[in-house]
């Protein structure tokens, strides 16, 4: 390994709300140049952890570093190493595109000679070039994230914080803020860590954190994460749940999950598992999925739980390899 | 190691940054305030309507105990203050807007003192107020109030003190109020009895007991007397007439001396602001 120092160096982390430990001893490091997700539910504890990064809120135990700078110690200088693009707009919406970023400009002091010429190169990365005179009131829903995003990088930080970038954004804009922040690693070298409950968007990090609770159950590479599931997930709706789960059981040893109102289990083999299903289960079967473990196959393998059963959140079209239906008998 | 951008490199704070910042966030106060010409407009209506028809209305009432002052000279001054009052509560409530809509997060996570934010927020609704100070100094002619350079520049001055100190009031309210509809429901409750009490409309001597000491206790009272004394300083208005409209203000019969006044009302601004500043990283 290149004795290079960590962007952000979690350890032991905790941060506790009265009687509520929002976070219960969380651990982990990011490398340079990386970009990082933390995936759970709603009130896994994602945005505490990144409040603490971002020197919003201060640790109730353990450490965190962020760009080689303590949070709790050394505040200041963290605070100018990052940016931060929240999960609930923070624009000015009465003043332009530019006006929102001269402002930024100088809250950071950045120098003026190159101010006007930095705000014309983040306006263009994020396409929003012809927008610069435009009052952000004008702007669509995905514009302003976009905008925001601009504003996020106007400083060159050395880490990103994204809290859900691309929440309440059309699959279009969703898109669009993934081009840039690949652009942006490719192009500044950003360390971008951002948070999500959209499992196909944590599958474009390039390592991502489980958070459940409080607590990171897994951490990895999305394929490592999915690999280390080792099963297809077989989902079959049956007529009678409760018969089906104790068959399942009885015959196959197979401890079936509850997932979305139907029956789900991990085998080997998906494919050649199904015709084995319809030859020896007693209950009529009305629909089977077979799956490559997702995501969210290892959120339930960690948690117990779908990722979508956990959060309210509107669920996402599975990504299916193959699908067999069949009518009720 | 990062990709330094050219030139984008955030240095260490300084007194300079600060300033800066404070600028910056000025100039958006500002940038808002001129782009909201309806709020210019409405802001002007009330002290128009009292100065141009409330008092000529309740002039025929007053003729005979005014002396031959006209009801609107005597109520300028208190006019005056009463629109530095109310400019400075509708700023104090864009912050409270600016919290519930987000932006404070924007300006909370800059690596900027807390108060060279409060500080450039705050001259943002001195400079708004200001403004409109100015139109309202612009009718002096109309309300019998002559334009002398000296008598404008005073109080003009006096508007700036009192701008400053309403608007700390403002911002500390706007701090230690968790959401919107508390700070609206104790603005609703402050706006008009402190201007009431404050003998902006009325002298203040020969009150009921209890009026005139809840009177003394108004710190809007102390913003009025400089003021309606300065413009009595420069009316054509018989002995009479100056006795019984603007006396000065009376502790236990001991006449308050215009400096203590003022130090009292700058006083309590510096106070305030201080509090506002303590209490606005934890509403951020």
């Amino acid at each position: 390994m290149a004795p290079t120092s960590p962007s952000i160096e979690v350890a032991d982390l905790t941060k506790r709300y009265g009687e509520v430990e929002a976070v219960r001893g969380v651990s982990f490091a990011v490398e340079p140049g990386e970009v990082f997700g933390l995936l759970g539910p709603n009130g896994a504890g994602k945005s505490t952890t990144i409040n603490v990064l971002c020197t919003l809120v201060r640790p109730s135990g353990g450490r965190a570093r962020v760009a080689g700078f303590d949070v709790a110690a050394e505040a200041d200088a963290v605070r100018r190493r990052i940016g931060l693009v929240f999960q609930d707009p923070t624009l000015d919406l009465q003043l332009t595109a530019a006006q929102n970023l001269r402002l930024h400009a100088d809250l950071y002091d950045l120098d003026r000679a190159v101010v006007d010429d930095r705000i014309d190169e983040v306006l263009a990365l994020v396409e929003l070039g012809e927008r610069r005179d435009h009052r952000a009131m004008e702007l669509s829903g995905g514009m302003r994230r976009r905008l925001e995003i601009a504003r996020g990088l106007l400083h060159a930080p050395e880490v990103l914080f994204l809290d859900e970038p691309t929440i309440g954004l059309d699959p279009q804009s969703r898109a669009a803020v993934w081009g840039y922040v690949r652009s942006l690693q490719a192009q500044e070298g950003t360390t971008v860590l951002m948070t999500t409950h959209y499992m196909d968007e944590a599958e474009l990090c390039d390592r991502i954190a489980i958070v459940d609770r409080g607590e990171i159950v897994a951490l990895g590479t999305p394929e490592a994460l999915k690999a280390s599931v080792g099963a297809d997930r077989v989902t079959l709706r049956t007529a009678d749940d409760v018969a089906a789960a104790a068959a399942l059981r009885d015959r196959f040893g197979l401890e079936a999950a509850v997932a979305d109102g139907a029956l789900a289990v991990h085998v080997a083999d998906g494919e050649a598992f199904v015709p084995r299903l319809f030859a020896e289960l007693d209950v009529a079967i009305t629909s089977v999925t077979v799956a490559r473990p997702t995501l969210d196959d290892v959120f339930l393998r960690y948690t117990g739980a779908s990722l979508r059963d956990a959060d309210d959140a509107p669920g996402r079209v599975p990504n299916l390899m193959q699908v067999f239906s069949k009518a009720g008998r | 190691m990062t990709a330094a951008v050219a030139g984008t490199a955030v240095p260490a704070r300084s007194w300079r940054s600060e300033l800066r910042a404070a600028r910056g966030v000025w100039r958006r106060e500002v940038t808002r305030f001129l782009d909201d010409r309806l709020r210019i407009a409405t802001a002007l209506i009330q002290p128009v309507l009292f100065l141009f028809v409330l008092a000529p209305g309740l002039e025929s009432l007053a003729e005979r105990s005014t002396d031959g002052v006209a009801l609107r000279t005597f109520m300028f001054p208190g006019v005056l203050c009463m629109a530095m009052w109310f400019s400075a509560m509708v700023s104090a409530a864009s912050l409270v807007m600016d919290r519930e809509l987000g932006f404070l997060r924007e300006l909370a996570v800059a690596p900027v003192r807390r108060s060279s934010i409060v500080l450039g927020k705050g001259a943002g609704a001195v400079t708004a107020a200001l403004v409109q100070g100015l139109i309202l100094l612009a009718l002096a002619g109309p309300a019998g109030v002559p334009y002398d350079p000296v008598l404008l520049a005073g109080l003009f001055g006096l508007q700036v003190l009192i701008a400053v100190a309403v608007t700390a009031f403002g911002i500390m309210v706007a701090t230690v109020t968790s959401r919107a509809p508390t700070f609206n429901s104790v603005m609703q409750a402050l706006v008009f009895p402190v201007v009431f009490l404050s003998g902006a409309l009325y002298p203040v001597s020969g009150l009921p007991a209890w009026l005139g000491l809840v009177n003394r206790l108004d710190p809007l009272t102390y913003a009025v007397d400089p003021m309606r004394r300065l413009v009595f300083a420069h009316v054509d208005a018989s002995d009479a007439a100056r006795a019984a409209l603007a006396p000065p203000v009376t502790w236990w019969g001991w006449p308050v001396p215009v400096a203590l006044e003022l130090a009292l009302v700058l006083a309590l601004g510096a106070a305030m602001l201080a509090v506002a500043i303590r209490r606005f990283g934890r509403a951020g």
